[in-house]
């Protein structure tokens, strides 16, 4: 039988947890966001000095474990004097910095390789035409190839946030008492299952209302196609 | 630094090779179990019977709305707490270890099994219905239109997206490492702590992450280009 004075006893804990996970994932998103555009105009460029750099970026943030990325830097980085004395420590001797860092890093990786998927999947066409009314490069990459190449990518970018959200969960690893610490902290005291259970509908919500609120916008953004 | 990676008593590349194939074993396990639990939701999701599709939906939509690493804590505990009940009925009242090899395959398949049951379903889906009324047609009973026409075009079309999840669950097998189980990365936890050498350490799991991932790539690439002999390139 579920012991509901569990939720009255830990209920502010899972509630500053979940503003933690909200804020981390929210951040990390949009920061996140913001290095993927030009990473991916790199990775499409055909420029060697461009896109090598950028497909190993790419290529060992998707490769490696996420767990793995965010000790190295929270873990990690302190194995260097020249780190722990420098002005940078105290960013990247905080565990919810790290976090953020790590999330970020992470998720700029796989928005490149979506909004890639993107860019390559506009019609020629429409680039040819902007290239026509002789738009310079940068004119065409902020007028017609960047919001062409998010709206296209709109629903793969709306699942890399979901995914967002479920790996934050692992910052939790690193000391951040987003919501799987707190869940975990207070399984450690109590050792009741249902700790577990109450986590997971609250996942179970955050996951919900994301996929709603992005295919809300996905509405929106694409409503002048014909088709739609 | 590195004389810490050398294998042997002095360094721990012994111990982070066990560990790389302990990882691999875990992974290839839970692989196998996540295709089986798949390939049962699938089949319960094409299934006319409404329960059998309820059900399978429901597993799935709730592994996918909530992280792995929960997954992971709650079959753990969950079996040590069940195995504790169920003991405590027979009057055993010891400590009772739950495997965490064990309770990794089984989380880790759960959600391979998920995940996989929608490209599976979608495989299933894909094959053109003219082949299957043609089979029909030349006589063959539904056994043989499944075998002979369905499965090995399913195969085809499930590789890309099955490929893509053996990746994360590759990846996913570091999450064991917070059960205790002597894979890679808890290897190279100790390896760190002895040495206060972490970032060497983390960075050379990665490395062998990123080796075994550049692998299953190459791996992935074979398997596509045979499934798609005889089939015309996209123009």
């Amino acid at each position: 039988m579920p012991d509901f004075s569990l939720i009255t006893q830990y209920g502010d804990r899972f509630w500053d947890g979940t503003l933690i996970t909200l804020k981390l994932v929210f951040l990390s998103s949009v920061l996140g966001l913001m290095i993927a555009l030009p990473l991916a105009l790199a990775r499409s460029s055909n420029k060697r000095r461009f896109w090598i750099p950028a497909y190993s970026y790419i290529y060992f943030f998707r490769g490696t474990p996420l767990l793995i990325q965010l000790f190295i830097l929270y873990y990690g980085l302190g194995q260097f004097p020249v780190i722990t004395d420098s002005f940078l420590w105290p960013v990247l001797g905080d565990a919810e910095w790290c976090g953020l860092i790590g999330l970020t890093l992470n998720t700029a990786a796989y928005t490149a390789e979506i909004l890639r998927g993107g860019i390559r999947a506009i019609p020629r066409g429409e680039v040819e035409a902007a290239k026509a009314f002789g738009m310079s490069w940068a004119m065409l990459q902020r007028r017609i190839i960047l919001p062409r190449a998010l709206r296209i990518a709109w629903p793969a970018y709306g699942n890399e946030v979901v995914l967002l959200l479920k790996g934050s969960a692992l910052v939790s690893t690193i000391t951040v008492w987003d919501l799987m610490g707190e869940t975990r902290s207070v399984f450690s005291r109590t050792y009741a299952l249902e700790i577990f259970l109450y986590a997971a509908i609250i996942y179970f919500l955050l996951t919900f209302i994301l996929t709603r609120i992005f295919n809300q916008i996905e509405k929106r953004i694409n409503r002048y196609l014909v088709c739609y | 630094m590195f004389e810490y990676l050398s294998y042997g008593d002095a360094g721990f590349g012994d111990e982070l090779l066990a560990g790389s194939l302990l990882t691999l074993e875990l992974a290839l396990v839970s692989l196998a179990v996540g295709i089986f639990l798949g390939l049962i939701t699938a089949a319960a999701k094409l299934s006319h019977h409404r329960v059998y599709r309820t059900v399978a939906h429901l597993y799935t939509e709730v592994v996918r709305g909530i992280p792995e690493m929960l997954v992971v804590l709650v079959v753990f505990f969950g079996a040590s707490v069940l195995i504790q009940t169920v003991a405590t009925w027979f009057d055993y009242n010891d400590y009772i270890e739950v495997n965490a090899f064990v309770a990794g395959v089984f989380a880790l398949g759960l959600v391979f099994g998920a995940f996989s049951s929608e490209v599976f379903r979608g495989a299933f889906l894909a094959v053109p219905k003219g082949q299957l009324e043609a089979a029909t047609a030349c006589g063959m009973t539904s056994w043989q239109v499944f075998h002979r026409v369905r499965l090995p075009q399913m195969w085809r079309f499930a590789i890309p997206g099955l490929g893509n999840l053996w990746m994360v669950l590759l990846k996913d097998t570091s999450l064991i490492s917070i059960i205790a189980l002597d894979e890679l990365l808890r290897w190279s936890k100790v390896a760190a702590e002895t040495t206060k050498q972490p970032f060497t350490f983390y960075l050379a799991a990665a490395a062998i992450y990123l080796v075994l991932t550049i692998l299953s790539d190459l791996i992935r690439n074979y398997f596509e280009v045979k499934a798609n002999r005889g089939i015309a390139p996209h123009a």
